[in-house]
């Protein structure tokens, strides 16, 4: 029972995160109408902005030290933390919150990425075939991933979360279980920050008159911009949004997953996925697959369910999405019309 | 509507002819020198070329990069092009007179295997069919490796494996063109099961995670007999797809599954991922049965205890090498490559810096670049120097067997190379084993023409 | 089913074949005249103009067909296990295995279209992917790959006497070794890219193929007239997918292993991109396009310092070592970088792929003399 119980926690964690990394990806399918590959690229541009808000704090004054050698037969070099010396204790405290402080940082990076990205590119393939925009957008991922391998090599690089939230919970003592049910904080805290930063962009859509126009937008492009709103205007803003969601989504990640080059690849088919079973637009439709599929995914990898259907666990999302597709036409919210040509 | 005069069967036909005729003198042109003990690529000029297969775009693309540059150094070696400091306690480093292999100047040709089989071999055909390779060496996983060595065998060149830890290179896969440096899966269980069973004790139940392909399985069962032979209980063993990313769905059962250790069979992203989220998860600081509950990790790299961050710290595993260790030639090696490059190499550049040596040796003892007498001049060869102790090139299998290290997460590193200490070094005689265990047939060394 | 071909067309023809037979030549200079790479770019050419007869004719986007590849590969290699290395059998067999599976999963997905459709087929392929990695390990010997065995049976080689060779037997066409590295691989499949070349020519022409392109424009007047497009659609899918099988059975014809990986997203993303980056819907550019991508993957990926230096020798020290330095981030490591260049650049200027550059020079030229295009102008024609 309890372990039912973990395995559904987990799989709404999992769910979450899935919901919070695929919502930028819907977004932009809903608003503006374009597939965008380089969508993976951005989660993990985000994600390196910890890590480069990181290696900022550790900052190191190098003096080499001709009398001595390291083991290695160079000379010997002497590293002094910068940063952290000149701040004293407060540096001190930036290094162990460097993850949710680079939010901060993030923010105004990722927007700027975002506005450039869709003034310089993503606008000019507004009316151009999808697969225009899947080569471009996927020429950009790569392009992208190549400049951060460049810089930062191909190795994974480990970001740790906040001493106070390292380790786990111990959720099961709420309920009268002792230390049978323990998650970790930081899996805890993601889970939050992604129904805030969902709730976040919902609001910005349903209930503010900007996000009103946006929806018009969608829907009739044309008869908006003939109400003499600058709806191009406004598509770049959400595009902004999007990358900033994307980013956000990284940076809240790296300490589950310490960040490298490739990450964005790696995410991107199962933001697809969640993005189409949810049905192409629909906020509310990624939440929803995003939990369904976290869910059901924890449960298939269960020994007592892969001893029935071996390797279940390693198919489950896609056969549920095909599953999903094959009854619903629209994925589970999809609206008509939206990307079915 | 063809108004056109020409059959199109005479036009395929005609074509064909053409084609034939133009590109025939290319293919039979190298055929025609063919002489007795020729084989596949041997220099006919002043130049001896080898291939450096390695991952230079993908996960490994670091570990690729860094045997590259124990490449670039041995290459400099056998030229005489820098000193041969790095190899002056090697056994055979009076063969190598610094003057390339037999008189022939070494150059090379690279390619990026990204670590898939298909490019691999894409990339492997390159330097046989393009570049004139006569042996080929590189390599970052086992599929890589056994697909490359396999082609070898094909072609007929020599193959020396650089990272490869399935106990299929040597085992089941293995070939008469293709020669292991370093140590494999079941080495690293008979090296780990004693050290286990001295540090946590006798009475324990291991949970596995296992990566779900081929050398995760070697690697789970290579552990799972070792330590049961020690005494310890295999609670369960699940499989993991490879590249889940995200492990928190297999790591939260093990929390109440009665085990008090967790064995990650997992190598490269996937074990960086696995051993942070098993930390997060609070796994360490858990007390099962009354004991201290520990993670292990069988196989080790110091890129992916840097990926790993604090999360390395207190975990044991096994190591083919380390710059740390004590002896003449890992000293020699160690100085010289930090001179060249500023930083200790890796265990990677080590085994590929360690079979560029080997082949060039070979080949000066052998006499000739003549594959088959290459072949028999390494089978059965024992060497000392190279950094890892006494080696025998074994002739039944074509693996090397030598010391196998424990290492441990350091508590407190110095700095990024210094993540890993070495906890035991497992004498060779406690990890050498029959070679007809895993089967396989090394297959006939005939020299080949291409 | 296929349509007449105007002498334009068999112009076409003639010149793609002399420039595939004269290959060896015209590729040497450019460091790719030898076997494998000439195998490969035939294999995938046949592909994307597999690829292309659904995706350019119909604007279905399949995102899994890699899965037929892996497919035709895996069937291959039984048969060579099996039965025989003659490379018709195992051919013949891939195509089989290929097309059923083309024709199960198209049923499937060409329920759905659009986005819908697209990854419908890719969750098929990831699913084949995942198991042939891991669980199906006995059929596909997982991630080492399937591949030939001292000890396999290869019955009907053994019944009819086939000579016992020490090692592996090579693959053959008859006699003619296909596998090993010679020039007979690269015409064996030098000859079958050109007759699915010609094929799909004769698609575009058909009544078949105009029939697929009113689906492309508009589906629901055609359902409208009373025509039903899923028999059609399907039709495209099997076809495209057996062309999928074929160059998969190439491929473990001309170097007899099969891995999971080639069934992978990225291998099915693959030809996607060859397919838009030569031109969607042209005759020559899925050809163009494969060449292009898998000349990038092996050519640029072996360049190395050397090389480079060796280049640029004629520069001065100074600028020698910048040049070097430059130029090493688009080579060796950094081929992925300039490929993902190379597809924005292309995709940005020249939104038909590199066909529509091609036609804006001959356009250019045809200004000047106006009679001269109409030798190709059927490619452009084409879309």
């Amino acid at each position: 029972m309890d372990a039912l119980l973990l395995q559904l926690l987990n799989g709404l964690d999992k769910g979450g995160a899935y919901a919070l990394i695929a919502l930028g990806l819907t977004l932009v399918f809903g608003t503006l109408g374009v597939v965008n590959f380089a969508h993976g690229a951005l989660f993990m541009m985000g994600a390196f902005c910890a890590v480069v808000f990181d290696r900022l704090l550790n900052v190191e004054t190098v003096t080499i030290d001709e009398t001595q050698t390291t083991p290695w037969g160079t000379p010997m070099e002497i590293r002094e933390p910068y940063i952290q010396s000149l701040l004293g204790d407060f540096g001190a405290f930036l290094v162990d919150y460097s993850v949710p402080i680079s939010i901060i940082l993030a923010i105004p990076i990722m927007l700027i990425i975002g506005v450039i990205m869709e003034r310089g590119l993503i606008r000019h393939f507004y009316s151009r075939p999808h697969a225009d925009q899947i080569l471009v957008t996927f020429g950009l991922a790569i392009v992208l991933q190549e400049i951060i391998k460049h810089f930062f090599g191909a190795n994974p690089i480990p970001q740790a979360a906040p001493d106070v939230v390292n380790g786990s919970a111990d959720i099961g003592a709420m309920l009268g279980l002792d230390g049978i049910i323990a998650y970790p904080w930081w899996r805890l805290i993601y889970f939050v920050f992604s129904l805030l930063c969902i709730a976040a962009v919902f609001a910005f859509l349903q209930f503010t008159t900007y996000g009103m126009v946006v929806r018009a937008g969608m829907r009739d492009r044309e008869t908006v911009g003939l109400l003499g709103i600058d709806i191009e205007k406004r598509f770049t803003v959400v595009f902004g949004i999007a990358a900033v969601v994307a980013g956000l989504a990284g940076v809240m990640y790296t300490p589950i997953l310490p960040p490298d080059y490739h990450m964005g690849m790696d995410f991107l088919v199962l933001s697809f996925v969640v993005v189409v079973v949810g049905g192409m637009g629909s906020l509310g439709g990624a939440v929803l697959a995003g939990f369904l599929l976290g869910i059901l995914q924890s449960f298939a990898s269960m020994t007592e369910v892969k001893s029935i259907f071996p390797g279940i666990d390693q198919i489950i999302i896609y056969l549920v999405a095909v599953l999903i597709l094959l009854t619903l036409p629209r994925g589970l919210m999809g609206r008509r019309g939206v990307m079915e040509d | 509507m063809s108004k056109l005069t020409l059959s199109r069967r005479r036009l395929l036909k005609a074509g064909a002819a053409t084609g034939v005729a133009l590109g025939a003198p290319l293919h039979f042109v190298k055929g025609a020198y063919a002489q007795d003990k020729m084989s596949c690529n041997m220099p006919t000029g002043s130049e001896v070329v080898l291939g450096f297969n390695v991952p230079q775009s993908g996960p490994y693309a670091d570990e690729g990069a860094d045997e590259l540059r124990a490449y670039q150094m041995a290459v400099d070696i056998l030229n005489g092009d820098s000193d041969a400091d790095a190899i002056s306690a090697f056994s055979g480093a009076g063969n190598l007179k610094g003057n390339g292999i037999l008189g022939k100047k070494v150059t090379y040709v690279t390619g990026d295997t990204q670590t898939k089989s298909d490019a691999a071999r894409a990339s492997a055909q390159k330097m046989i069919e393009d570049g004139g390779a006569i042996m080929i060496t590189g390599g970052s996983s086992s599929g890589v490796a056994i697909a490359v060595q396999s082609l070898c065998q094909e072609r007929g060149v020599i193959f020396m494996a650089a990272l490869t830890h399935s106990n299929d290179t040597t085992g089941k896969d293995k070939k008469r063109y293709g020669f292991r440096h370093f140590f494999n899966a079941y080495m690293s269980g008979e090296a780990l099961g004693s050290v286990l069973a001295e540090e946590y004790g006798k009475e324990r139940t291991a949970y596995h995670l296992t990566a779900d392909y081929t050398w995760g399985w070697t690697q789970e069962e290579s552990i799972k007999n070792a330590t049961e032979k020690q005494g310890w209980q295999t609670a369960q063993a699940v499989r993991t797809p490879l590249g889940a990313g995200d492990f928190s769905q297999y790591i939260t059962p093990v929390l109440n599954s009665g085990a008090d250790v967790l064995v990650l069979n997992h190598y490269g992203k996937d074990m960086v991922n696995s051993l942070t989220q098993a930390v997060q998860f609070g796994l360490r600081e858990k007390q099962v049965n009354g004991k201290d509950f520990q993670v292990v990790v069988p196989l080790f790299s110091e890129l992916m205890a840097q990926g790993a961050g604090s999360a390395i710290k207190g975990i044991l595993g096994t190591a083919n090498w380390d710059w740390k260790l004590n002896n003449a030639g890992t000293k020699a090696f160690t100085q010289a490559f930090g001179k060249k490059y500023g930083q200790p190499p890796s265990q990677a550049a080590q085994t590929a810096f360690a079979q560029t040596i080997l082949y060039a040796d070979a080949c000066e003892r052998a006499g000739t670049f003549y594959a088959p007498e290459v072949i028999a001049a390494l089978e059965g060869y024992e060497h000392d120097g190279l950094g890892n102790g006494p080696t025998l090139y074994r002739a039944e299998d074509h693996q090397c067997f030598k010391d196998v290290l424990v290492v441990q997460g350091k508590d407190d590193p110095k700095d990024k190379f210094d993540l890993l200490e070495i906890r035991k070094i497992v004498p060779r005689d406690e990890v050498t084993y029959d070679p007809s265990i895993f089967g396989g047939d090394l297959g006939p060394a005939d020299a080949k023409q291409c | 089913m296929f349509g007449n071909l105007s002498r334009n067309d068999w112009l076409l023809i003639a010149g793609f074949t002399v420039l595939v037979l004269a290959a060896p030549i015209w590729l040497a200079p450019l460091g790719a005249g030898y076997p494998a790479i000439m195998e490969k770019f035939c294999i995938f050419a046949i592909f994307a103009i597999g690829f292309n007869i659904l995706f350019g004719l119909t604007g279905y986007l399949s995102f899994g067909h890699a899965a037929f590849l892996g497919v035709g590969s895996y069937a291959g290699v039984w048969m060579f296990k099996l039965f025989s290395m003659n490379v018709v059998l195992s051919t013949v067999f891939a195509l089989i295995c290929a097309g059923l599976f083309a024709l199960i999963i198209g049923y499937i997905s060409l329920r759905r279209s659009g986005i819908y459709f697209s990854i419908l087929t890719l969750a098929f392929a990831q699913m084949m992917y995942n198991v042939a990695y891991s669980v199906l390990t006995p059929i596909t010997n997982g991630e080492t790959g399937l591949q030939l065995e001292l000890s396999d049976p290869r019955y009907l080689d053994n019944a009819l006497g086939a000579s016992q060779s020490i090692g592996l037997p090579r693959t053959s066409f008859f006699g003619i070794d296909i596998s090993g590295g010679g020039m007979p691989g690269f015409y064996f499949c030098a000859v079958i890219l050109i007759i699915c070349f010609y094929l799909s020519i004769r698609i575009f022409r058909s009544p078949f193929g105009m029939m697929l392109r009113a689906i492309k424009s508009n589906q629901t007047r055609m359902k409208y007239t009373g025509f039903n497009p899923k028999p059609y659609l399907l039709a495209a899918f099997v076809i495209s997918g057996l062309y999928a099988g074929l160059a998969g059975a190439l491929m473990v014809a001309t170097d007899p292993l099969a891995g999971a990986e080639r069934m992978q997203w990225t291998a099915s993303g693959e030809v996607v991109l060859m397919t838009i980056l030569g031109g969607v819907g042209t005759l020559v550019g899925p050809v163009i396009g494969a060449t292009l991508i898998k000349y990038f993957e092996n050519i640029f990926s072996a360049f190395n310092e050397n090389i480079l230096n060796a280049t640029f020798d004629f520069l001065p020290e100074g600028l020698r070592h910048f040049a070097v330095e430059f130029s090493a981030l688009f080579v060796g490591e950094g081929w992925f970088l300039t490929l993902g260049l190379v597809f924005m650049i292309v995709v940005i200027f020249l939104p038909g792929g590199i066909m529509e550059g091609i036609a804006r020079i001959r356009a250019l030229f045809s200004k000047k003399k106006t009679q001269d295009d109409a030798a190709e102008g059927s490619v452009v024609a084409a879309e």
